[in-house]
């Protein structure tokens, strides 16, 4: 039931909370009924606090974001003028300037920035898949010791900097990188292959840097899995490639769905990939978001290219939330 | 166990008029949504009394415990407690404690911890917790492991370091939830008396829910009957056993042999039943509480059914029928006979001689007949 | 198995191969000589010297360890407090939205919550005058924003699986629940809340997006300044840092894989007591 190294550190966490607690004991008391005299119970606070600390934080931002997509740019700090107008102290009038979400639809750029940041993440997510699937299913199936070095192994690169494994494809696929010295040197090629800033190159960083994300979904999945179900189909006659397409495959659709949301949904909006991997021609939204709000000080387009690359991934996120919340409801009986 | 001394002898306590019940279960329902899991229950527990809440799963035993420990709160009713009316009451609270299934032992703590904990949170002396402590452990005979964690001991010594954890702070009430589930046969039979002979000794109330039959036969002063969220029948394990109130009682306790038939003769000293499945007619010693012509069933234990090649002299309370099965268990042998009629009756016999050449064997035709005391009519 | 695994072995060895050879590449080139990074020119460690002789770098790591140490605290009580109140709390006005909040931060491309939070701050600032210009301030409260929904996570998983039965043992008992909080669950959770800790300490450490929008003038972050740098083309004291931190990473993990180790040795040894000392 119990796992030794918890129990140790446990009792010594323990100690020193019920030192903490002593001193702490007889103002609580007193506080805590004049609290709950106001129907302020512990359990209200405890829900309180992270709840107000995010809706501050994350949900209105994002009503800012929306409000200044609909404003004016100024050359002025900060570079957008108010949406909201007091006129004689007494009425409000509000100037939605549509002109932002107008621009972002009869400009070429941006339209084709979402077209090209979708098609690049779903063509990302597949490949991430037909490496990572093999890779969760081979770990799933080791013998039980050594699983866990493997998943160390899959999760240590993850620890280390995102940036500088971005960084590190530079050094290999550069003119005179890695990759192409060594072809060079085998005398396959006689002139370096134009591998960096390339479409190409995104789609290798975007496959290493979220691979991790796919393929410890799907080993959860896979893990759980009752081998006797395969072993049930082979007495029955099945042939072992038959048994993995009808029997593992549409068990693992879960994992499959999770690792795919994971790596999709981020990766439509990556900006360091393009940024450092990819070239001029290489349109991904994140970039032209970031470009917009940095060098063209556009705030307001800004704003309109985020909204809608929310709206863009609103479907995918709660299709990502509701297969969760039904993973773990199955789970659960 | 649960006797008043009165002049003339002892009865027990809850047929005495005059005894105040200890706990008040008041038309006590429970509903998750829309899911009714507890029914207008209403039930007396008496001071000493060890209870036995018996049912299948889902029958929502667990969940009136659950509400005893103040766990979950009643939809409507009341729970009182020693008069005190405890149904809002939170169980950090409550004088109540309870033995959970899975045992619940704080991992991290030492078994002295664990059974120190609840004299801890009522702020007691640490030279009387330690003293309490020891002597529980002494009860218990867990003295040499008091260091230990919970990870460093046997199935067994975690039970009764629940045990001890959850009497030390001798509460009014001591809720166990499947206490023997856990253990193996021969340690389950052990334990069923330590924990009867740790009830006497300390006096405490007991309310068990299981879902064993012969746990609750052994370890119980009386019995409820759960199904669907309502309680069937209250009685002692005798009362249950060979005075069902239902036929689903009557099938859930032991084994039982129902036969359907009607009543064509009803006074108030005798009835007799007419059985298309006997293919006669069964005469009971005593009235029954049905209208005359009405559809009943007599439930007749196996072991009161007696078995023979010949024909006993009686008209009634006499069947015919050929031996299919015989399962031999040692002490008894059951038998599975099929009546003319299709009928399968279970009979159980002793196995009174070591030789017996001469036992009924398969295909042999026997007789079937008992006495006019042993069926029970119940009706649906 | 009936079949050698070559297909499984082959699989594994490519997968990890294609994982760790451009780390391994990061680190071998540090040692080179030449300054054309891919070009070997003899082996040295002049870059380490350079890395450790560079201010702008020193300063920007120091500053990212504060941030990211006050970050992964502040993720950590957050983090735990959602986390307790969506695994044990049923069902309570509001909590959809809390679990969508606290899940939405994983998987939002990085550039919305960044300007998100940048506009707010902005907005702050004029309103109520707080907070004064962006810096360290500013860049811890968006690094906690997002680090608390992947503590929430841990910390919710490894509730559900905690016997909801321990803490009703100690209600039971008399304990109240704040002090069960503290001293059963808390207790017990920990390891989980150590390792929410370092994720949320990673990732506030590593990240680049968010804090370019939230930072201002004077504070820089690691991430920051190794971006500006490696834009313009291959860099070796880049290599140097990132071999330090693989190194440190490395050590980190073994060190983990050792006391895990050593914890299941003890273990063991525990069960063999308990099955021995059977009454």
């Amino acid at each position: 039931m119990s796992i030794p190294a918890e129990v140790q550190f446990g009792s010594r966490v323990r100690g020193s909370l019920q030192l903490f607690l002593r001193f702490l004991m007889p103002p609580a008391r007193w506080t805590q009924s004049r609290l709950k005299r106001w129907g302020i119970t512990g359990r209200v606070l405890v829900v309180s606090v992270p709840y107000l600390w995010l809706l501050f934080f994350f949900l209105v931002p994002f009503v800012i974001v929306l409000k200044i997509a609909f404003s004016e740019t100024q050359i002025a700090m900060p570079p957008y003028q108010p949406v909201f107008h007091w006129v004689d102290d007494r009425i409000l009038q509000i100037k939605l300037n549509m002109a932002n979400f107008a621009f972002l639809w009869r400009d070429d750029l941006y339209w084709k920035a979402y077209l090209n940041s979708i098609k690049i993440a779903g063509v990302s997510t597949l490949l991430c898949l037909l490496i990572g699937y093999p890779m969760a299913y081979a770990i799933a199936r080791v013998r039980r010791e050594s699983r866990n070095v493997l998943l160390m192994m899959v999760i240590l690169p993850f620890w280390t900097s995102f940036l500088l494994r971005v960084y590190a494809w530079i050094g290999i696929l550069k003119n005179n990188g890695l990759v192409n010295n060594f072809l060079m040197w085998l005398g396959v090629i006689d002139r370096p292959i134009v591998m960096l800033q390339t479409d190409f190159a995104v789609y290798i960083g975007i496959v290493y840097s979220y691979l991790p994300f796919m393929i410890l979904p799907l080993y959860a999945n896979l893990e759980k899995m009752d081998v006797t179900l395969l072993e049930a189909a082979e007495d029955l006659g099945c042939r072992p490639w038959k048994a993995f397409l009808t029997i593992t495959l549409p068990l693992s659709m879960p994992g499959i769905v999770a690792g795919s949301m994971l790596v999709f949904i981020p990766a439509v909006g990556e900006f360091v990939i393009p940024a450092l991997l990819g070239g001029p021609q290489t349109l991904m939204i994140g970039k032209v978001l970031w470009t917009e709000f940095f060098n063209n000080r556009d705030w307001p387009v800004a704003s309109a290219v985020a909204i809608a690359l929310l709206l863009l991934l609103v479907v995918p996120i709660m299709y990502l939330q509701r297969s969760q919340a039904q993973q773990s409801a199955g789970e659960r009986t | 166990m649960a006797t008043t001394q009165k002049p003339g002898g002892k009865i027990e306590i809850w047929n005495d008029p005059t005894a105040v019940p200890y706990i008040r279960i008041e038309r006590v329902s429970k509903k998750f949504g829309d899911f009714v899991a507890v029914h207008d229950v209403s039930l007396n527990i008496y001071k000493g009394e060890l209870f036995c809440l018996l049912g299948g799963s889902g029958c929502g035993k667990t969940t009136l415990l659950r509400m005893l420990a103040g766990f979950e709160e009643p939809t409507s009713g009341k729970i009182f407690l020693d008069g005190v009316d405890v149904s809002d009451t939170p169980p950090y609270e409550r004088p109540v404690n309870m033995m959970f299934q899975s045992y619940a032992l704080f991992p991290h703590m030492s078994v002295e911890q664990n059974v120190a904990f609840g004299l801890k949170q009522d702020g007691l002396p640490k030279a009387e917790i330690r003293r309490r402590v020891g002597d529980m452990l002494g009860l218990v005979r867990l003295g040499a492991f008091a260091k230990r964690k919970p990870h460093q001991l046997s199935g067994g010594q975690r039970q009764r370091v629940a045990l001890a954890r959850s009497l030390i702070k001798q509460p009014k009430l001591l809720l166990l939830d499947e206490p023997l589930a856990a253990l193996d046969r021969k340690l389950r039979e052990h334990t069923q008396f330590e924990l009867v002979n740790i009830q006497d000794q300390l006096g405490v109330t007991f309310v068990v829910v299981t879902h064993d039959q012969e746990e609750a036969m052994t370890l119980s002063s009386r019995i409820g009957v759960m199904d669907h969220g309502e309680i069937i029948q209250v009685g002692t394990p005798t009362e249950i056993y060979e005075f069902p109130n239902s036929k689903f009682v009557a099938e859930f306790i032991g084994s039982v042999n129902m036969f359907e038939g009607r009543l064509i003769e009803d006074e108030p000293d005798h009835v007799r039943i007419h059985s298309e499945e006997i293919g006669g007619t069964i005469y009971l010693d005593h009235g029954v509480s049905s209208p005359p012509g009405a559809r009943v069933w007599a439930a007749i234990r196996p072991e009161k059914v007696l078995m023979g090649r010949d024909r006993p002299d009686s008209e009634d309370n006499v069947t015919r029928g050929r031996v299919e099965d015989i399962a031999y268990m040692g002490d008894v042998s059951i038998y599975l006979v099929r009546l003319d009629s299709g009928k399968v009756v279970r009979i159980t016999q002793p196995n009174i001689w070591r030789h017996a050449e001469d036992r009924i064997t398969w295909d042999e035709p026997v007789f079937l007949s008992w006495h006019s005391s042993s069926p029970v009519v119940v009706g649906e | 198995m009936r079949r050698p695994p070559f297909f499984r072995v082959s699989v594994l060895v490519f997968g990890f191969a294609f994982l760790y050879v451009p780390i391994l590449s990061l680190v071998v080139y540090s040692f080179n000589e030449s300054r054309l990074v891919t070009v070997w020119g003899g082996f040295s460690t002049k870059w380490y010297g350079a890395l450790l002789r560079n201010e702008q770098v020193l300063n920007a790591a120091w500053l990212s360890l504060k941030i990211a140490a006050v970050n992964a605290t502040g993720a950590v009580i957050l983090g735990t407090l959602a986390g307790l109140a969506l695994a044990r709390f049923g069902r309570f006005r509001g909590r959809t939205l809390l679990s969508g909040m606290t899940t939405a931060p994983l998987v939002m491309p990085e550039v919305i919550t960044g300007l998100s939070l940048l506009l707010l701050f902005v907005v702050l600032e004029q309103i109520v005058g707080w907070p004064q210009g962006r810096g360290v301030t500013t860049i811890t409260i968006a690094h906690m924003t997002l680090t608390m929904a992947y503590v929430s996570v841990i910390v919710q998983s490894r509730l559900a699986s905690l016997d909801e039965s321990l803490e009703e043992a100690a209600m039971d008992l008399g304990a109240r629940p704040w002090k069960v909080f503290f001293v059963i669950t808390l207790p017990i959770i920990a390891p989980a809340l150590i390792s929410g800790w370092l994720l949320a300490f990673t990732i506030s450490l590593d990240d680049l997006v968010i804090a370019s929008f939230v930072a201002g003038p004077g504070s820089s972050t690691l991430p920051m300044v190794v971006f500006s740098k490696v834009r313009l083309g291959v860099s070796p004291d880049i290599n140097a840092l990132a071999t330090i931190m693989v190194l440190l990473v490395t050590i980190g993990v073994i060190i983990a894989g050792i006391l895990m180790a050593r914890q299941e040795k003890a273990r063991q040894r525990d069960v063999q007591m308990a099955l021995a000392a059977n009454q």
